[in-house]
Order: C-alpha cells, then structure tokens, then sequence
C-alpha cells in the first residue's frame, strides 16, 4: 500500500513516569490519496493515526510490539496522559523490569481510528463542511481499527511485528490482527475478550448510547459546533459501564455499605461510597473522552463478531495463523468477557492447529484486573513473551 | 490432575523420552509444571502443547516457555483436531479421569500414538497388602488414603490391555517401571507382568485401517460448541479377551 505520509512531533520529550529509554511519537498524517477503506463501504480520507512508541527498534527490525488499547484508552498507554495528567494505562504491564521492556522492545500504542485523542475520530473535522464530523462519521469496526494501524505499521517501515497484545476491545483488535495480517505476526496476545460480542455486551452498551442521545446537550451529535456538551449523558454511560468493569466481591470488598458521612441524608446525595465512586468514575470521564467517539467505539464493539464473518466457524478465522504464537488470557471474575469465551478462542485455535496457551488468572477483581498489578498475570507474560523472544532470537 | 508422577514418576519420563521420536508434535494431557514437555523440547526438539487444570501448573508452564492451555482432560480433548500430533501423552493421569474409555479413544484420534502409563493395581504388593490389611492399599505408587485419592478408575494390567483391545488399539510396546529401577520391556498380557509390574507405560496406535483421515474434519462452530461431549464414532462389540 502507498502510504505517503508525514508524521508531526516525532521525538516527543519523554513525560514525567515514561518507562525510561526512548518515548517517541506523534500524529501519522496520511497522505490525502491513501485514505482508509472501511468495513461499510465507505473511505476516510484524510486519516491520522495518534500514536506513542517507548523504546527503540533494532537493525533487524523485529522487536516491534503493538499494544492495542480498550473501548476508552489511548495511546498513552505507559507514558502520563496529557489531557488527565495520570500515568500511562498499562504501567504495570509496559516498563524496565515488567513483562514489556522498552530497553528490549520497539513498543508502539496507537489511539484507534474513530477515537478522540487524535487519531481521526467523530470530532475531527468533515472536509466537506469543516465542522466535526459528528453523525456524519462513518461507522467504523474493528477491522477497520486494525486497518488503520497495519498502515501506520507500514508506514513506520515494519514488515513483522513480534507481537501483539490487548485487553478488552484491544484483544478483539489482536484477535482481527490474526485473523487479517497473519503474515505479518510473530505472536498475538489476547487478554479478557470474546470472539464476538454477546447480547448482554450490546445491552449494556445501549443503555450508554441511550443515556448520551437523551442528553439534550447531545444535539444529534452537533454538540461541538453548539459550544455545548452532553456531560451528563456521557456520565451516566460511564458509571453503567463502570459497573461491568469491576466484580461484586470487588464492589463488596471496596465499599460494602459504608456511608460517605454518618447517617442516612434521607434523600437522593451519594449517601453509599459506592455511589460517590460511580458519580466520580462519571464526571472525571467527560473531561477526557468525546461523547460521540464513545457512541462509535461502543457499535465497533457490537458488530465484533470473528466467527459471523466466516459463516459462524471461529476456526476459520484462524486457519491462516498457524504460524503465529497465541496467548490467550482470562480473569476468573471477569463476567463482561467471561473465561468460557476465551475458552472458545482456544478451541478454535486448537481446532485450526495453531500454538495456543492459555490460562485463566484467578482474580475477584473483575474485567479490570488487566490494568492492575496481578502477579499470576504479569508471570503469564513474563513466561509468554520470554519465550516468544528466545524464539525469535531477540 | 494432581498425579503425583513428578515425585516419583522420573523412571517413566525417561522411558517416555526414549520413546519420542526427535521433532515430533506432542501433546501432554496433565502435563502438570511442564517438566516433561520442557525435557521433551530440549532433548528431542518436540513441538510440544501441553493441557493442564491446575492454574499453578499452568503458570509453570508459561514461566518455562511452553504452550500448555488451561482445560480439563475429560472433556477439552473433543475440540482438538484429528490427528494433529504424532503423540498423545497421558502419564498416570489415566485413573483419575471420569470417562477412561472415552479419554483414550480421544487420545488415538488426536494423536498418531498415545504414551499411557497407568499404576498396576494387580501389582503384589497391592494385592498383598488388600489381602493382609483388609483395606484399601496404600502402597509407593499409590499413597494417597481412600477417601482422598485423586485415582477413581484404577485398573490391572490386565484391565488395561483388554480395554486396548476392545478399543481395537494396537501395544506397539509396553515396560514395567517399578520404583525407579530401569524400564523393563515386558508382554502386556504376560499374567506374571500382572503381579510384578507397578505401572506399566504403553505405547499404542490405532490399526492402520481404523485410522482417521489427517484432514481436520472437527473444525466446530457455534453449534458444535454447545455439545462439549459429541457422540463418540462407532465402538466395536468386544472381544472374548479371556483366555
């Protein structure tokens, strides 16, 4: 593919918590006749693709790592987030000494096409109007997602990369990686996802979209060109969501039914901690994701479904994998991705002959356990990805 | 698939080692920390997989670099594909299985070959101590009390070799490991191996015109999913096996 392209602000200075070594990065412009073609038909043109990388690539150029972020990530996954100043999202995974070490590997975070942290999204501007896109964005997928970045791969002149790796949506991307790109893959790992999304995964996604659009400051979508914002939407999807993120022993654990202050209010304030936590989890997100960048991931999200495209047999999907290493990771209390969806991953791998690890890391911290510092997690990793190394001589 | 085999099961590994054929494709079903995968891919190069209940087990054999998936020996063996590996190992793990039978018929679709080792409970010492003691034996290769043992399907060597048989499996070679002396090449049907033999290891193939074609034919969607058990292929009617 031709990717004439131009990239701004190569060689940011490393931020305050950036993994060591080197932090580079910036917006990949491509050029205006390249454009992305998408899963509707449609084509996005021009394109951008934000993106942070941490470490360096070796001569050979097989040390290149993608890490493929969730529905709200970004890609400042190991280095401070400007827009909230908090450390990057997966410090515990991406660092010196943990399971990703710049000082070994060429890591590269994108932010998704249809994302808001600078890569093209809803709130970018239509060329043909020069207002933000807002409903007039096309509908992406995760193949799309996953498009996008095999160009800015390319463009960054890597034919391999040794792996790559995700939670959540990101393992979805991993899994269309595989699925898309085997050739270009020396292993895929793939943490808490599901080969397709389930009815209780659109439900609960609906009723966050549903809380958006019933915002009136939403505006069909021309909040941005309004001046105004649909804060209180976005919030409450937020907080729904939140929800799935986490267990109800986690919850139990955290909170229980402990007061804010003593005594009830006898009315409608947060007297529970839990609903404090929630109202916070609500209101810190819309100071840093776009309301209609999260009605776009969240239908990327709903029509993922590896094994539909392929007349519902997931092996298929994986048929040309065999020469790709997988890992495949669960957390025991996750019930947004629940094990027994990765366990349909591995059967089809092991259906269409691929390498296949798996484990299920016992955790009662939910969905969320892959952003925290699980020990049987990080040496799955550990174990995984030294190996993969070994064999490909890093 | 808690088989006390790493403790005192070093004499099978090594008869297995011998046994595996350089570079071949290997799964080990109750492959525990790896440590006979790990040997197998250091010695003989294998492409190894192994299966593995135990999430410490299962975290070992990360950390050693080995592809080992987490399931369940009773009933993860149906989504493998036929044939796809030249040997199914199943290390004393047999007798804790629920459906014995039915695991190594899987073993023999999945593998070319299958490496069974199964503790003898015709073994004298078994027998001995049943006859004297008037209880449950408790022996070297079988310590655990009744009422904790992990081994619900025990079985005698001559057990075994009639359900090969029935099965329509063919012994390609067996030996006798007993208490950490050398294997021993032995007859499976030979009625004093029965007494002397504390576990048997077992080398088996299907007969050739029995044999399954190569070409993946269980590549399962949706709908095979929801039938973790598919009726096994046709059994054949047993065989008079006394003698």
């Amino acid at each position: 593919m031709d990717v004439g392209a131009e990239t701004t602000a190569a060689g940011e200075t490393p931020g305050r918590g950036a993994p060591g070594g080197d932090t580079g990065g910036g917006v990949w412009r491509f050029a205006a006749s390249v454009g992305l073609r998408l899963d509707s038909g449609a084509r996005l043109s021009p394109l951008e693709i934000a993106y942070k990388t941490y470490g360096r690539l070796n001569e050979t150029k097989t040390n290149a790592i993608l890490v493929c972020h969730a529905l709200t990530g970004d890609q400042h996954a190991a280095s401070v987030n400007p827009a909230t100043g908090r450390p990057g999202w997966w410090n515990s995974v991406i660092g010196q000494g943990l399971p990703l070490d710049p000082d070994r590997y060429f890591i590269i975070a994108t932010n998704v096409v249809g994302g808001c942290m600078g890569s093209t999204g809803p709130a970018s501007t239509n060329p043909k109007t020069g207002q933000p896109y807002g409903l007039a964005f096309p509908v992406i997928t995760i193949g799309d997602m996953v498009r996008a970045q095999a160009m800015l791969i390319e463009a960054l002149g890597i034919d391999t990369l040794f792996a790559v790796v995700g939670g959540s949506m990101g393992g979805m991307q991993v899994l269309q990686w595989t699925a898309d790109y085997p050739e270009k893959l020396f292993s895929a790992v793939c943490v808490a996802a599901a080969p397709r999304h389930s009815a209780q995964n659109i439900a609960f996604h609906e009723v966050g979209r549903q809380a958006i659009m019933a915002d009136p400051d939403w505006r069909g979508g021309a909040y941005e060109s309004q001046g105004v914002r649909p804060e209180k939407g976005l919030a409450v999807a937020r907080m729904a969501a939140h929800i799935t993120y986490l267990s109800e022993p986690a919850l139990q654990r955290k909170f229980g039914r402990e007061l804010q202050r003593d005594g009830l209010s006898w009315g409608f304030d947060a007297d529970f901690q839990v609903e404090s936590y929630l109202r916070h989890q609500g209101t810190s997100f819309v100071d840093r994701f776009d309301a209609n960048s999260y009605l776009y991931i969240t239908r990327a999200l709903d029509y993922f479904d590896l094994a539909g495209q392929r007349g519902g047999v997931l092996a298929e999907a994986f048929q040309k994998a065999r020469g790709v290493r997988f890992c495949v990771l669960s957390f025991s209390s996750d019930w947004l991705y629940p094990t027994a969806e990765s366990r349909d991953i591995v059967r089809a791998l092991n259906a269409a002959g691929c390498r296949a690890s798996f484990a299920e890391i016992e955790t009662d911290k939910g969905h969320d356990a892959f952003f925290l510092d699980e020990p049987q997690f990080d040496r799955a990793l550990r174990g995984f990805f030294a190996s993969a190394a070994q064999a490909r001589g890093l | 698939m808690t088989s006390p085999r790493s403790k005192n099961g070093r004499e099978d590994f090594a008869e297995i080692l011998r046994l595996v054929r350089p570079g071949a494709r290997v799964l080990d079903v109750g492959c525990e920390d790896g440590e006979l995968l790990d040997l197998l891919t250091r010695e003989k190069r294998v492409d190894g997989q192994g299966l593995e209940i135990s999430p410490a087990g299962v975290s070992a054999c990360l950390a050693k670099g080995l592809a080992v998936v987490q399931g369940d020996g009773d009933r993860d063996l149906d989504h493998f594909p036929t044939r796809a590996f030249d040997y199914a190992i199943l290390s004393k793990t047999l007798q804790q299985m629920r459906e014995p039978r039915h695991v190594l018929s899987e073993l023999l679709r999945i593998a070319d070959q299958a490496i069974v080792s199964v503790p003898n409970f015709g073994h004298w010492r078994m027998r001995v101590s049943l006859m004297a003691r008037g209880r449950m034996p408790e022996t070297r290769a079988l310590p655990d009390p009744w009422w904790s043992t992990p081994n619900i399907h025990l079985c005698t060597l001559r057990d075994f070799t009639d359900l090969a048989r029935e099965l329509d499996l063919q012994v390609d070679a067996c030996a006798a490991l007993s208490g950490g002396k050398p294997a021993r090449p032995i007859r499976p049907d030979g009625l004093l191996e029965n007494w002397r033999s504390e576990t048997a290891l077992f080398l088996l193939s299907r007969r050739a015109e029995d044999r399954p074609s190569a070409v993946p034919t269980n590549l399962f969607g949706e709908v095979a999913l929801d039938q973790p058990n598919p009726p096994p292929g046709p059994r054949r009617k047993p065989r008079n096996t006394r003698r």
